[in-house]
């Protein structure tokens, strides 16, 4: 056993009490910090940015992004991906890692799942806005209505649609469901009647008795259970998207298990970089220790490696098949008019990660911080290449074209960060951001971590 | 310490769950009531116009053709609403004096158009063609109803999706002989009502229909021609 498998889940010297004081002081007495009014502030007020974009959008039609024919997917459906992908880790964690019995996943879990459910929330906005006329949406899901038809369900895009609201509703049960024993935690500790009787609703009338933790262990598991298929299905169904279209780029098999490895690598990079400033910020790292940064970041390096090899065999298909079009469209890759975007894909998600080999990085904080930054950037990049570069030159010379954003595809992705940073952010706020009862777990009565 | 809440928040909370859901329940319900009710649809609401003309008198009583009035409804798209000019034809020599019909000889002296209320109207989005329909076998009656006895004119279907795919599904259900398209008063064979048809006589729709639809080459989905239904047949 290495070093660091021997490094504690949870620092030395703490007990239930010091636990609980710590998690749940965040929300009850610790005075709000500067640093989170600041960050709250902007976040806000790109939200707002994000309700001026989408309001102009409403007023004047999908004619104020970028897209056109040939390429009429954009910036919407690369941010729809992307977002979705980073949503993968939530779900990583709380379903697979707990069915694996990871102890690990403990003091990470809370705060990934909610990242999962704002990341499916600034998701599920980008098919709405693009679909143009976002008020028919209900048209998207099977009821009887006055058309007597039903959606296509030959079409991967409604199967986009139930994989999506599965995977939001599924995901907020389990966090949901995760979160009751704190709750009644919270509700037992708030001073304030509000809080009290907040948290004591929210909290379901937990009383803590045997027959609730019995109920609530089966209720995770069953939920585990659910969830865990559709850490593999969601993304799969997303790849089908473009999988199931002929277009060169698209078209290929590889799809469904590259997207979902890309998924998580893009969530773990993402739980990575909202892990490093919170532990710093809360002086979290008796919990969120060093232990998980590394394990972090060797599942990063190990999902990085399979979409590497996806990238690898998209290539080697293309010139295999020795089909013109195939071959063409990689060779626009590299050399077309997008290829700065298509190389810093590969020195982002695939190049720079190599890094996380040495142990020495792994535990260097600053740079697991700068790293997990690359590869959500990188990750955004592979979604840009896929949507534009294959729509762009498609079969006929005469249809090709160029996509630019314009600036109102540019408000309505960062107002998404917004969105997703305020959420969060109040998330932090209200909410008990480790999971304390499962915390207390890991604690032994000597005082020290559990190994 | 206190007790936060009263004993009743156990009951309000169970309430509450089964509640929401049977008010979800209940309101789509509503809301797919509300779709087909006519208050939506304005199926049989009679429009006031700014004449008040009766199907009733001139269809159905006196016998006049459709066609006389709407021109267009065999070549055409649209069937065609008259001009002022074909009801001078003969309300220049009857009811001159009308005040009821005041309106009219306004328009034919001074040239503007009467405002016809618009009784049934597609959405834009959908191709709608009246010639290929009365060639086809397709009634006036059967999509705009008792025409021949309507004082003032309703509408008498929903003209919604489901209504247009219900004969576009099974048009043998629907279809009448091409000489009788332009009846203002028609009943479909029955045992009471039989129907001379050529040679045979036929005493139920089904039967008229299905030998209609093969006589006029109607496509027939049972035989792989999904023309009716398809798509861009209506949204082209």
């Amino acid at each position: 056993m290495s070093a660091e498998h021997s490094a504690p889940l949870i620092e030395p010297g703490h007990s239930f009490a010091t636990v609980t004081d710590r998690i749940s002081a965040i929300v009850l007495t610790q005075k709000t910090p500067r640093g989170w009014w600041f960050g709250f502030l902007i976040s806000f007020a790109l939200l707002m940015l994000f309700n001026l974009a989408v309001t102009w959008l409403f007023a004047l039609g999908v004619g104020i992004w970028g897209i056109n024919v040939p390429v009429g997917w954009g910036f919407a459906i690369i941010n729809f991906v992307w977002w979705v992908g980073i949503g993968h880790a939530g779900t990583l964690i709380s379903a697979i890692l707990l069915l694996l019995r990871q102890k690990w996943r403990t003091s990470i879990n809370r705060f990934a799942e909610a990242m999962t459910i704002f990341a499916v929330a600034c998701a599920g906005t980008f098919p709405l806005l693009h679909m143009g006329r976002p008020w028919l949406a209900y048209w998207l899901t099977p009821y009887p209505n006055t058309m007597w038809t039903w959606p296509q369900f030959r079409s991967p895009l409604v199967w986009d649609v139930f994989a999506v609201s599965t995977y939001a509703t599924v995901s907020a049960l389990f966090w949901f469901v995760g979160m009751v024993p704190d709750l009644a935690t919270l509700r037992d500790r708030a001073r304030h009647r509000i809080g009290q009787v907040v948290y004591g609703i929210l909290a379901m009338g937990w009383r803590g008795s045997a027959v609730h933790w019995h109920r609530y262990e089966t209720a995770s598991l069953l939920l585990a259970g659910l969830a865990t298929p559709l850490v593999l299905s969601v993304h799969t169904v997303v790849s089908f998207d473009f999988a199931i279209g002929i277009i060169p780029g698209w078209h290929t098999t590889i799809f469904p298990p590259y997207f979902v490895a890309g998924a998580i690598y893009s969530g773990f990079a993402m739980v990575m970089s909202l892990s490093i400033p919170l532990r710093k910020y809360y002086r979290l790292e008796d919990f969120i220790t060093k232990r998980h940064l590394d394990n972090m970041a060797k599942v990063m390096l190990a999902t990085g490696l399979i979409v590497a090899y996806g990238y690898m065999m998209e290539t080697f298909s293309a010139f295999y098949s020795g089909d013109v079009y195939e071959k063409f469209m990689v060779l626009n890759r590299w050399t077309g008019p997008y290829w700065p975007f298509y190389w810093s894909l590969i020195a982002c998600n695939i190049v720079i990660p190599q890094v996380l080999w040495s142990r020495k990085a792994r535990a260097n904080v600053a740079l697991l911080f700068v790293i997990s930054i690359v590869v959500n950037t990188g990750m955004w990049l592979e979604r840009f290449i896929i949507v534009v570069t294959s729509l762009h030159r498609d079969f006929l010379p005469s249809s090709w074209g160029m996509y630019w954003p314009t600036r109102w595809d540019i408000y309505t992705y960062v107002g998404t960060l917004g969105l997703f940073f305020t959420l969060f952010f109040l998330f932090i706020r209200y909410l008990p951001v480790i999971a304390i009862s499962e915390m207390r777990g890991l604690v032994t009565p000597e005082g020290h971590g559990k190994k | 310490m206190a007790q936060i809440f009263h004993r009743s928040t156990n009951t309000v909370a169970r309430v509450s769950i089964y509640g929401s859901l049977f008010v979800l329940l209940v309101l789509s319900f509503a809301l797919y009531g509300l779709s087909g009710s006519p208050y939506y649809t304005d199926v049989n609401q009679p429009k006031d116009q700014p004449v008040p003309f009766s199907h009733r008198h001139h269809a159905g009583e006196l016998g006049i053709d459709c066609r006389y009035c709407h021109t267009s409804v065999e070549d055409s798209s649209f069937a065609g609403v008259p001009p002022t000019m074909t009801c001078m034809t003969c309300h220049s020599q009857i009811w001159t004096n009308s005040s009821m019909l005041e309106p009219v000889r306004l328009s034919y002296a001074t040239g503007k158009s009467l405002q016809w209320v618009r009784v049934n109207a597609l959405p834009d989005f959908v191709y709608f063609n009246h010639s290929i329909h009365i060639h086809k076998g397709v009634g006036c009656t059967t999509c705009h109803g008792p025409i021949g006895e309507m004082p003032l004119t309703w509408k008498a279907n929903t003209l919604q999706m489901s209504w247009c795919l219900e004969c576009h599904r099974n048009p043998e259900k629907f279809v009448r002989p091409r000489e009788l398209v332009f009846q203002p008063l028609y009943t479909p064979p029955s045992e009471s009502h039989p129907l001379q048809v050529g040679r045979k006589t036929y005493t139920d729709q089904i039967a008229l229909g299905t030998d209609l639809v093969r006589e006029y080459k109607i496509p027939q989905a049972e035989r792989g021609n999904h023309t009716l239904t398809n798509c861009t047949t209506c949204h082209r």
